[in-house]
């Protein structure tokens, strides 16, 4: 693997993550992480959608007028996730249920037409695949990091496997009912955000005010 | 009549869009900077979620559904399939017909809205309205009531974290938690405010 595919795989991990970053393709992220399955099998519907568009967009750049590009790359995004949502019907039935609405909402996900815009429309098709791939691998590592404090802390399970013994089948564990509920999710992923960029100082945003402070010593003596 | 009145509380605060199914949250957090900015993107989706969703839910009883074309004499066929490609088409059309009828006929309300129809197309907020129709089985009616309350429920909710945003920004965050990080977390504070509706029985 040269250096610029691995820059292109691996960039979106931490330094450009879509989530973190570039607050893209945020709401599914919340939405169905209370538990680890539902969010891989999310993570790998989103990816592979990611990958394809970007590469079957990068492919048809330079054929298609740029007065109905947006309607061209719907078209094929949509068809991709048809497919997607049709195979997780056929194989995964009961886990494209609890996903309900959201894997339809692939179409709307900012990561998919971001990275069509932002990339697939000015690279060769191998790259942008390369790219689909990276790009959905961020997504995929957040949703795995919120789901995995979701459901360990919410119900004390991981995957459906007892993690934390609770305390009503005579463990210890006290499962915090909050962590299964929308607003956890928020919670986790602003706290998420907190450390990335505490680990990453230049993705500080930095605000358009400042509270001075007064050193001391300073005033008040005349 | 009181089956839609409870429909539509329902829609605004116990299953709000944004804060309890995390809808249309990239336009939610990146928008609402400014209540006013804030505001008028909020109505935008309301008119469009208005319109969007019965003309959906049309097309989804009359061609899409399993044996809706018994009018037309076929029958046995399942085209719900399609209702993906039918309703982000329906979505970019309609979006597409309100900026031309707003800009020829209102253009004052244009300009107000201006930048931010050709936003909707894309915000998951309109798209997820038309989806929880279907997988819900809601009538033309119904559908209706359902769309108003979506897009009132999301503006509301997009009005009233900008007038927080507009205050947080003169307070003291640490600096790798500020912008976005203290957005998630105000937004998760919200979203806990409006988990006290869920309390409620319709």
């Amino acid at each position: 693997m040269d250096k610029e595919t691995k820059k292109v795989l691996f960039e979106p991990l931490v330094d450009n993550n879509p989530i973190t970053l570039q607050v893209l393709g945020v709401c599914s992220a919340l939405a169905v992480t209370s538990q680890m399955s539902t969010s891989l099998i999310m993570a790998m519907a989103l990816t592979s959608v990611t990958a394809c568009s970007s590469a079957a967009i990068s492919a048809v750049r330079n054929h298609a007028p740029s007065s109905i590009r947006i309607i061209v790359q719907m078209i094929i995004i949509a068809s991709l996730v048809i497919v997607v949502d049709q195979i997780l019907k056929a194989f995964a039935f009961e886990i494209s249920k609890k996903l309900s609405v959201f894997v339809g909402l692939i179409i709307t996900n900012c990561i998919v037409m971001g990275r069509a815009e932002a990339y697939a429309m000015k690279n060769p098709p191998l790259q942008s695949f390369i790219d689909g791939i990276g790009n959905g691998l961020g997504y995929s590592l957040i949703l795995v990091m919120v789901a995995f404090f979701r459901e360990t802390l919410g119900s004390g399970k991981l995957l459906g496997f007892d993690v934390l013994p609770l305390v009503k089948d005579g463990g210890w564990y006290v499962p915090n009912g909050m962590m299964l509920l929308p607003p956890s999710a928020f919670f986790i992923i602003g706290l998420i955000i907190w450390g990335f960029r505490t680990w990453k100082p230049k993705q500080v945003e930095h605000n358009e005010f400042k509270i001075l402070s007064i050193a001391h010593g300073e005033g008040g003596h005349h | 009549m009181e089956a839609y009145i409870s429909l539509f509380v329902k829609a605004v605060f116990i299953e709000n869009l944004a804060l309890s199914f995390f809808l249309g949250m990239c336009t939610f957090l990146a928008v609402s900077k400014k209540i006013s900015t804030a505001m008028g993107l909020g109505i935008a989706v309301m008119v469009v979620q208005t319109l969007t969703v019965p003309a959906n839910n049309f097309i989804y009883q009359t061609l899409l559904k399993e044996d809706a074309l018994a009018w037309l004499g076929i029958t046995g066929v399942d085209l719900s399939f399609l209702s993906l490609l039918s309703c982000i088409g329906m979505i970019a059309a309609l979006v597409q017909i309100l900026e031309m009828t707003l800009d020829k006929f209102f253009p004052a309300l244009y300009h107000a809205l201006g930048i931010f129809l050709p936003l909707i197309t894309v915000n998951c907020a309109i798209l997820a309205g038309s989806l929880f129709m279907i997988e819900r089985d809601y009538n033309f009616t119904e559908s209706a009531v359902y769309g108003i309350g979506s897009g009132f429920g999301w503006a509301l909710a997009i009005t009233v974290m900008a007038g927080v945003r507009e205050k947080l920004k003169y307070s003291d965050i640490p600096a790798a938690l500020q912008g976005l990080g203290i957005t998630f977390i105000t937004a998760g504070l919200m979203s806990l405010g409006f988990m006290a509706f869920s309390g409620i029985q319709l």
